[in-house]
């Protein structure tokens, strides 16, 4: 069974960018915890001779033609931005860029 | 006292692997149909699928597919009768969604193989290199650092994104482990590359221009003690942006891996930058432990299911590898192994063939290329191709032939072109350099050697033939060495009594 | 509505500008709508208010109105989820949905309340506030869609548009007296519908009765090109469906996993009435059993949150929504890191957690892996229970509305809500809720599920159709006529 740990919440919560305080990693691997005991059972039926679903309606080779179509402009494309600087998306230094 | 390449691969055995990442030159981006046209203005490409706009949806390209499978053809891959795509979940800000739409275990080919051909002490060796898998993906928008990358000054430090690049269909070719190759590993990395960067551009499906990015390579490196039979830590290194840093990379590499695990210190794995400049390497982004993708099938797309006929019929399509082209035309040419590598090696079996197949003489073709223009290419540290087209040369080769220029003269014409003072007739009516073959001008030019040196013109009709030498040398002084010499010592002869 | 414009009795001014007067009259309380579009929804009414007059052929619902769920990308009209992440962002483009919606000449009145990025059952997980159940204003109107689900029963709008991952149409409809419907997975395309779980998610009509809900369905759904999962078919005949009124020879098979523990006593008696009354129209009754249903929850609740975990990655401040804590020093992980505690709530966080946990390697085959086959199982089952019977049935939800705040600190009592609406979108197929009455101890709505094989919507609106006509008969008028008259604050 589980046992998530607050070590074990904070990882995810690094895997995921979601910054989080002591007491939130804390009530989250508690409910975790609960959450993952009642899913678990999953595991009772799922036999390895039972092939795994990912798209309910079966359907193959859906695809489009190379064609080029007309974008966004350019004030539409960043017209959401937080920031914007030279017609770029201007976003906090990233660290560690080779 | 640190250990240079030779002592390195004295000790350890090298295990290579190879990744190279394709930008495809589809018209329109892999999963929406915004346009890859090179150097756009930033942003101007983009849409709410290739900026990962909520609410956006993927759309496979399909001639990406096509050109994937293509590649795996040429590659001697099994196409998967049932492949999907799959997200590659990590986060990075030149990567909209913070996901990347990839192929994990069920990649569009599997398990095909590359010959290479590289040159060892005991002479030319067939080398098979065997692949992995080829898969489809995306690329990612590009980032733009602005201020000190050291230290942090407050304002001054930002980036700037641009995702016209992102979304563009990205094919990953993956070598399986490539071991056996002894001190023959930075060769091998390199002519695997070589290979298959001529396979993919007889295939058309992408510009393959390492500089500008559009094949990518990084190259993996572990090292073992020799005879172990074990396998070492690898490092990956990345940014090697010619043919010429894939070898030394590897080289770089043998050689720090090596020292490191002298001084007894292990091999971290981890990701490096090679830099272009000392051949060296350095580390990358430090993680302190490996990324977890999380990889799951990709909901929003449904999967492939190439056609088997519809393979089949691509297949049909490939064109002749070049291998096979090679052999072709190393029999027709009649040429041998040494040469033959000689002008693969040096990239020039391209332009030598549409030489001969402008009507130039092979065998003056090959020499030209190898030889004379190579020189040029050499002291000018650049490209031969990029110094003389091959029309030009055939079209020097087709008067040397004719009789119009001598070797000689031919390499001053050459030389003309280059400077850039035109093509090649243009440069022999400028700079005069005809040779000289009209009988009645041939003839002054001998009668006053004759009258100039008597002595030497009586020991000629004495029958001392070698002393025509100094006549024939009087000749080609006064012509400018326009005359064509073998025509001069004839008619010379010939006035003499000498004739044959 | 439509009958009234296509006579002319009344034009769609009148009409847009008569809800306005609802919603601000009403709306205080109920809190059903986020955003009110009045230029835009104004300025459609007059064009097909104009189109009418001169004589051109018009969809037939042009010029009613209609409320958005604020999931569904609008051009130019913010469109926050529920979140503060997207606290006034205006998208760039129309989700087809909107785009099938301005060319039948609908008129989007404004964006509806919902659980934030869809993930709730009571519509509480809302950054701005919940919405309030027009039954009973101290309820919640069921969720993750309980802002459409309350703006038609409080007659704010007469259709409404709603998306359902496990139930978030049909729940709020069965807990306010309107009718909700998830179409076949593929039906109606997810271009612009905002992800939360990719393989789950539909957009659905929502409306007061049977044959709106056909009309609107009708509107919406179809093949887009840009949707890959999209059924590559036309849209369904579900509006001759629904008015078919005629369900003899019909096998109705009754779900017997979803009757027994967790279920109110007044929603189980409703719902046998009203089996009774299919019944008597003609329909035979099977009992059939979809043992797979106990595994149903679990596995939804491991693939949605993993599915989500991936989707909502894409809200970093870096192109869009909101950026919290760039104060020029910061690193782009760092600002993303303090964006996404800011920007998300309690339940989205715990299902990124969840996700994230269920995808790791090392967890993959037990958790997300695991959830798929049942997925498999899950359909399996369906399979064979439509080999023997046209329909299955079962109560839309296990209770009534519940109070606000009642469950709000029990997760797992709120995953509980769903039960029963789960099952069917995890098989893709499709599932409609209809009110079948008023359940004894409470005087709340109760609603009754109808499922049908995948591609065969046509048969979930038959029966509903049916029901609702048989029931109406019974009662004398519809439902709605019953609930309180609501009064501004």
């Amino acid at each position: 069974m589980a046992g998530i740990s607050r070590d074990d919440v904070a990882h995810l919560a690094k895997l995921a960018r979601i910054e989080m305080s002591d007491a939130e990693l804390d009530h989250l691997a508690k409910e975790m915890d609960v959450i993952l005991g009642a899913v678990a059972r999953v595991q009772e039926v799922a036999a390895s001779d039972v092939p795994p679903t990912s798209h309910p309606i079966p359907v193959n080779n859906i695809v489009r033609e190379d064609i080029v179509r007309p974008s966004l402009t350019p004030q539409e494309a960043l017209s959401g931005a937080p920031a914007q600087s030279e017609g770029r998306f201007k976003v906090p230094q990233i660290l560690g860029e080779e | 006292m640190s250990l240079n390449y030779d002592q390195a691969v004295a000790k350890y055995e090298p295990t290579l692997g190879l990744e190279v990442h394709v930008e495809l030159n589809t018209k329109s981006k892999m999963f929406c149909s915004c346009s890859t046209e090179f150097g756009g203005a930033p942003n101007t490409q983009t849409c709410p699928v290739c900026l990962g706009m909520p609410g956006a949806l993927p759309v496979v390209n399909a001639r990406a597919i096509e050109s994937s499978i293509l590649i795996g053809l040429a590659l001697n891959c099994s196409v998967a009768p049932f492949s999907r795509f799959a997200r590659k979940n990590y986060f990075y800000p030149d990567m909209p969604k913070n996901f990347q739409t990839s192929q994990y275990d069920e990649p569009i080919c599997v398990n095909g193989f590359l010959d290479v051909e590289i040159e060892t002490d005991e002479g030319l060796k067939q080398f098979r290199v065997e692949i992995e898998r080829v898969h489809m993906e995306e690329d990612t928008g590009k980032s733009l650092h602005v201020g000190g990358a050291t230290g942090r000054i407050h304002g001054a430090d930002y980036s700037l994104l641009d995702y016209n690049r992102a979304g563009i269909p990205l094919v990953e070719i993956v070598t399986k482990i490539v071991g056996g190759t002894g001190k023959y590993a930075p060769q091998v990395a390199r002519a695997y590359v070589t290979e298959l960067r001529d396979i993919l551009r007889s295939l058309g499906v992408s510009d393959l221009k390492m500089e500008q990015g559009s094949m990518r390579c990084d190259v993996n490196l572990s090292l073992a003690p020799s005879g172990s039979g074990a396998l070492g830590t690898r490092s990956e290194t990345k940014n090697v942006n010619s043919l010429r840093s894939v070898e030394r990379a590897v080289i770089g590499e043998v050689i720090r891996q090596a020292n490191r695990l002298e001084a007894g210190e292990r091999i971290v794995q981890e990701t490096r930058h090679f830099l272009e400049e000392s051949g060296q390497t350095r580390p990358g982004r430090s993680k302190e432990q490996a990324e977890d993708y999380r990889y799951f099938p990709e909901p929003d797309l449904v999967p492939v299911v190439p056609d088997s006929s519809w393979i089949e019929e691509l297949r049909a399509t490939l064109p002749e590898k070049p291998s096979t082209r090679r052999a072709r035309l190393q029999a027709q040419w009649s040429v041998p192994d040494k040469e033959m590598a000689s002008l693969v090696n040096a990239g020039l079996l391209d332009v030598v063939e549409e030489t001969i197949a402008l009507g130039a003489e092979p065998t003056r073709a090959r020499s030209w290329w190898l030889g004379e223009i190579s020189r040029l290419a050499n002291e000018r540290e650049v490209d031969p191709t990029s110094l003389i087209s091959a029309a030009q040369v055939s079209e020097v080769i087709t008067l040397i032939e004719s009789g119009e220029l001598t070797d000689k003269l031919a390499r001053q014409v050459v030389e003309g072109v280059i400077a850039g003072e035109g093509t090649p007739s243009e440069v022999i009516a400028q700079r005069g350099l005809k040779v000289v073959s009209d009988d009645g001008a041939l003839m002054l030019a001998i009668e006053a050697a004759i009258a100039a040196q008597p002595e030497t013109a009586e020991r000629i009709r004495g029958g001392n033939i070698p002393a025509a030498g100094a006549l024939i040398g009087a000749v080609m002084k006064a012509t400018g060495g326009q005359a064509d010499a073998a025509k001069v010592r004839e008619l010379l002869l010939k006035h003499l009594g000498q004739g044959a | 509505m439509a009958a009234a414009l296509a006579a002319g009795t009344t034009t769609s001014v009148a009409l847009t500008n008569a809800h306005y007067a609802q919603i601000e009259k009403v709306d205080s309380a109920v809190h059903a709508f986020l955003y009110l579009d009045k230029e835009g929804a104004l300025a459609q009414a007059e064009a097909v208010d104009a189109k009418r007059e001169s004589g051109a052929e018009l969809s037939p619902l042009a010029g009613v109105p209609l409320a958005l769920k604020d999931l569904l990308t609008q051009k130019g009209i913010p469109t926050t989820c529920g979140s503060k992440m997207l606290e006034g962002w205006r998208p760039p483009y129309d989700s087809t949905v909107v785009s099938k919606l301005k060319a039948a000449g609908i008129v989007i009145l404004g964006k509806t309340n919902m659980d934030e990025f869809a993930m709730g059952s009571s519509t509480e997980n809302s950054a701005y506030g919940p919405t309030h159940n027009p039954w009973d204003l101290t309820r919640i109107p069921g969720g993750s869609g309980g802002g459409s689900a309350a703006a038609l029963a409080a007659f704010e709008a007469p259709l409404a548009i709603g998306s359902d991952t496990g139930g978030s149409i049909r729940q709020p409809a069965a807990v306010t007296g309107t009718v909700g419907v998830k179409p076949t997975y593929g039906g109606v395309s997810r271009y612009g519908l905002i992800a939360f779980s990719s393989s789950l998610d539909q957009a659905g009509p929502c409306a007061r009765t049977v044959l709106d809900a056909a009309l609107l369905h009708e509107v919406i759904a179809g093949h887009d090109e840009r949707d890959s999962t999209s059924i590559n078919a036309p849209a369904p005949q579900v509006v001759k469906a629904a008015k078919r009124l005629d369900v003899k020879g019909m096998k109705i098979g009754v779900v017997k996993e979803l009757q027994g523990e967790g279920f109110q006593s007044g929603v189980l008696s409703r719902f046998h009435e009203a089996l009774d009354a299919l019944v008597s129209a003609g329909a035979e009754l099977v009992e059939v059993s979809c043992p797979t249903f106990d595994y149903a929850l679990a596995a939804y609740y491991l693939i949605a949150p993993s599915e989500c975990s991936s989707n909502l990655a894409r809200f970093d401040s870096m192109r869009y929504g909101i950026r919290v804590g760039d104060n020029g020093e910061r690193s782009a992980e760092e600002v993303m890191k303090l964006t996404r505690h800011e920007g998300f709530g309690p339940e989205v966080k715990r299902r990124i957690i969840l996700g994230t946990y269920a995808l790791s390697s090392g967890y993959y085959d037990a958790y997300y892996g695991s959830a798929q086959k049942v997925r498999t199982l899950l359909m399996r089952d369906f399979n064979a229970a439509f080999a023997k019977v046209d329909v299955l049935v079962s109560p839309t939800a296990p209770t009534t509305a519940f109070k606000i705040g009642e469950q709000v600190d029990d997760p797992l009592a709120m995953y509980l809500n769903d039960i029963a609406t789960i099952p069917v979108n995890m098989a893709g197929i499709g599932g409609m809720s209809v009110p079948c009455g008023l359940a004894p101890e409470d005087g709340l709505p109760v609603g009754f599920q109808i499922m049908s094989p995948a591609m065969r919507d046509d048969l979930m609106y038959q029966v509903g159709g049916t029901l609702e006509a048989a029931l109406l008969a019974k009662w004398g008028a519809p439902l709605l006529d019953k609930a309180p008259v609501l009064v501004a604050n």
